[in-house]
């Protein structure tokens, strides 16, 4: 049972990354990024790549991943994105079009990662040893991977909480129009919290594949868990982003190994529909009128 | 009260911790033409909102002719025979203006569907000025005309009780009276309406009573020229002197 | 809602023309034009059942490929012991009750909480499937042997993309089709002239799941040998999101003209370039939002309109000079 828990939690610090980079894309930048799955994808072959070929360590590889990927999603974002936003006429239609257009970037990703390394599945042994937590051993890569999420996770609350920058994007995601009000660039802030979207989710992806088999294709799964996660945890609450991670992470792993691995999927969409049913808003969510 | 077309008792509205609506109740008699005034903000909107369902209240009961339909879904007090225009008129923009009307005649407590509701709907199409533009493009229409075909498409379901929120609203003077009269016309007509507004000159033409809100509260009720003059409802419109 | 006009007549005899000689088809050929022809009505019935929903909703469901298996499984899990007709049926019912079931869950929700929905649904009864078999049978696949042939496929499918365009025609004439037009145009002012709009969605989404579990069941005997992975493909999903949008949702043939050109594309490029599919959907997809936001059809009907109104102006220039 504490087996359970301790894989549950270790493996919920990815996925809150995951959800935290996907949860400023669309409770700030107001797009739901289908392709962020994609962008995990690209962390980790990066990370296997900095590894295999550089021997550089994928912690200190993320000194590279984070800013560049910050570049890349920033570029989307100007790129394809912003003149969705600026053609929309309502809420509606945005997300409509946002949907659309980031399934396109999905499948354009997807394919180029395909020609690049093949159908495949990819793993390198980082950190594979033993580390004993309450009498029973886990791999020292999870538990590392773990520790570096939640620095990271850590650095993104003080930046958002303790900073004017932080404060502008929470402003944003609270209401566009009345923070446009008291001077917050909104287009710039929204460009600035999909690219720190994008870089967080290539972080935890860098650290994914340090203990987990990953391919070119498997995007798509950590897009739709990433998604279930925001939705639980209230989209733009960075609190209740990280709980509902651990949630899942937990729900998971005991369903994989009670009942059976291949029902993981299953287990997301049962906390899922729990949620959809009893509490739209999310955990914490007020209800809106 | 059973008699009454509408009564509201104890109808509050709260938006996290600001109150909207509170602790308001009336009642409006079958036949009744009564003007819902109020400075902004005092939750007349609201109250409008709550009575057509488009709000929940958070607490109260508001019933139609003894039917209580406080909390029902917006859909289920439109069936019951409550019609409503809109502050910012709404109309659907891809429709031709009689299926517009038709579409207010075919859900509703009538149901009307085919020939009957096409008949219905031009009539109504010639009622408000419309006539003869059955089949025009509703988005291209001048303010005036949506505003007169939302009002067909109000009265298209033959409501047992009209709500207009700020109908004559954003009107030239021209086109009031024209409003107007449609309104009073609508009132010899017998049906019960209840009408938030602005132009003042239109509460005191049509209505023989009016209820005053200010800050969410219900200040006064009564008959029109008696309300308008009391202090309370002078300082709520003007500011207080002494404050 | 009328009488049946003679414009419509006339489409709906022109209509009956073209699926008789589509009809003949298999009389003519019965190798490479044939199999490309099953596809396009294939795709054709499903993209006009996802239309009967996502058209006037805006709502993009990705839960085709999960209605879709599931006709095809409601055929494969009993066809030694049912007639083939009772399994389309049972198909179908089965289709619209996973369609009832996600649309009380998400359809009085907002259009995100329906995509990431529906993006997973396939997905997940693959998985249940995948586990209830390997629990309670020792098969991994079903085999589904019948004594139909390409061309029985052929015309039965033919048959289904002519009830769903019935279907669709009736649907728009009826009370249910003008609730989802006023919904389309604006959900509030729907509400208030007394359309329960949940109800509507869901009853409509579960006509659209019905079709697609139809197209499913019929497909079984194509592919003889029944696997999870194969009958809950999630690229059918996204093929017909395309395919419907290529070719635009505001007019019941729309999708056809996305249908036809797009099918035989990917039949060339999955042919030569197997490994440059993706690529080719991410493409159609960013060219639908940046190029062609109403599909080609919107696109057309805003030239002629535009070319109705400068022929409209030049001759009210002629009359005045």
């Amino acid at each position: 049972m504490t087996h359970i828990v301790v894989t549950g939690i270790l493996l919920s610090g990815t996925y809150a990354l995951i959800a935290l980079g996907l949860t400023l894309q669309y409770g700030v930048a107001r797009i739901m990024n289908l392709a962020n799955g994609e962008t995990l994808v690209a962390g980790c072959f990066v990370a296997f790549w900095l590894y295999t070929a550089f021997a550089i360590n994928p912690i200190a590889g993320l000194l590279v991943i984070a800013p560049a990927a910050f570049a890349f999603n920033w570029a989307i974002y100007v790129v394809a994105l912003r003149p969705l936003v600026r053609r929309a006429r309502n809420r509606g239609q945005l997300e409509v079009d946002s949907i659309l257009a980031t399934f396109g970037l999905l499948f354009l990703l997807q394919g180029l990662m395909l020609l690049g390394f093949g159908g495949e599945y990819f793993s390198y042994a980082f950190l594979a040893e033993r580390f004993v937590i309450f009498g029973s051993g886990y791999g020292l890569n999870r538990v590392v991977a773990f520790a570096a999420a939640v620095v990271i996770a850590a650095g993104l609350y003080l930046f958002l909480y303790r900073t004017r920058q932080g404060t502008a994007v929470r402003a944003v995601a609270a209401d566009p129009n009345s923070a446009s009000l008291v001077a917050i660039d909104v287009s710039r802030t929204a460009a600035l919290a999909f690219a720190l979207g994008g870089a967080l989710t290539a972080c935890g992806g860098a650290l994914l594949s340090t203990f987990y088999t990953f391919n070119a294709s498997m995007g798509v799964i950590f897009t739709m868990k990433a998604l279930i996660i925001v939705i639980m945890g209230g989209v733009g609450d960075v609190r209740g982003a990280v709980l509902a991670a651990l949630a899942l992470g937990i729900a998971e792993t005991a369903v994989a190994s009670l009942i059976d691995p291949g029902l993981t999927l299953a287990a997301t969409y049962g906390l899922f529909i729990l949620v959809l049913l009893f509490r739209p808003q999310g955990i914490f969510g007020r209800q809106t009128a | 009260m059973s008699g009454a077309a509408l009564s509201v008792a104890g109808a509050r509205k709260a938006f996290g911790g600001l109150i909207a609506v509170n602790d308001v109740s009336f009642d409006i008699g079958q036949g009744e033409l009564v003007g819902l005034i109020g400075p902004n903000g005092s939750g007349k909107t609201t109250m409008l909102n709550l009575i057509s369902g488009a709000l929940r209240p958070s607490a109260g009961r508001i019933s139609l002719a003894g039917i209580d339909i406080s909390g029902k879904p917006a859909h289920a007090i439109a069936r019951l025979g409550v019609a409503r225009t809109f502050q910012l008129v709404r109309v659907l923009p891809s429709m031709s203006a009689i299926d517009n009307v038709i579409a207010g005649a075919a859900f509703g407590h009538m149901r009307l569907w085919g020939s009957e509701a096409r008949q219905m709907a031009e009539a109504l199409l010639e009622r408000v000025g419309l006539g003869g533009r059955a089949a025009a493009p509703t988005a291209s229409m001048t303010y005036i005309d949506q505003k007169r075909l939302e009002l067909a498409r109000a009265l298209a379901g033959e409501p047992r009780l009209l709500l207009l929120d700020e109908w004559l609203a954003g009107l030239n003077p021209s086109e009031l009276r024209l409003g107007i009269d449609l309104v009073r016309d609508l009132r010899a007509e017998g049906r019960t309406i209840v009408m938030v507004e602005h132009v003042m000159d239109a509460i005191r033409s049509l209505c023989d009573r009016c209820i005053v809100m200010s800050s969410g509260a219900k200040i006064a009720d009564g008959a029109v020229a008696e309300v308008l003059s009391r202090r309370e409802v002078v300082s709520a419109y003007l500011g207080d002197d002494d404050a | 809602m009328s009488a049946v006009s003679a414009g419509e007549i006339r489409v709906g005899l022109a209509g009956a023309v073209v699926v008789a000689l589509a009809a003949c088809l298999p009389l003519v050929d019965q190798g490479f034009y044939l199999s490309i022809s099953v596809n396009i009505v294939l795709y054709a019935a499903l993209c006009t059942a996802w239309t009967l929903f996502s058209g006037p909703t805006h709502y993009v469901s990705l839960a085709t490929a999960a209605f879709f298996g599931v006709g095809t499984y409601s055929v494969a899990l009993w066809i030694d012991q049912l007639p083939f007709p009772a399994l389309v049926a049972g198909g179908a019912l089965a289709g619209a009750a996973l369609a009832g079931v996600v649309g009380v869950a998400t359809l009085r929700l907002s259009g995100v909480y329906f995509v990431i929905f529906t993006l997973g649904l396939a997905e997940l009864v693959r998985q249940i499937v995948t586990w209830a078999q390997a629990k309670f049978t020792t098969r991994v696949g079903l085999y589904v042997f019948t004594d139909f042939t390409e061309k029985h496929i052929y015309w039965m499918l033919l048959a289904l993309a002519v009830a769903v365009f019935l279907a669709g025609w009736l649907i728009n004439r009826s009370r249910l089709g003008f609730a989802m037009r006023i919904i389309g145009n604006d959900e509030t002012v729907a509400r208030h002239v007394g359309i329960d709009t949940a109800r509507a969605k869901i009853l409509l989404f579960m006509v659209s799941g019905a079709f697609i579990a139809i197209a499913g069941a019929i497909s079984a005997p194509r592919y003889g040998y029944i696997q999870p992975p194969s009958a809950f493909n999630p690229m059918i999903s996204f093929l017909v999101v395309i395919m419907a949008l290529l070719g635009g949702t505001s007019r019941l043939w729309g999708p056809l003209v996305g249908v036809v050109p797009f099918v035989i594309a990917m039949d060339l490029i999955s042919a030569r370039f197997p490994n440059h599919m993706p690529i080719v959907m991410g493409l159609a997809f960013l060219a639908i939002v940046y190029l062609l936001p109403h599909g080609v059809t919107g696109r057309l009907e805003q030239v002629w309109t535009r070319l109705r109104n400068r022929r409209a102006l030049a001759v009210g220039a002629e009359r005045t000079a």
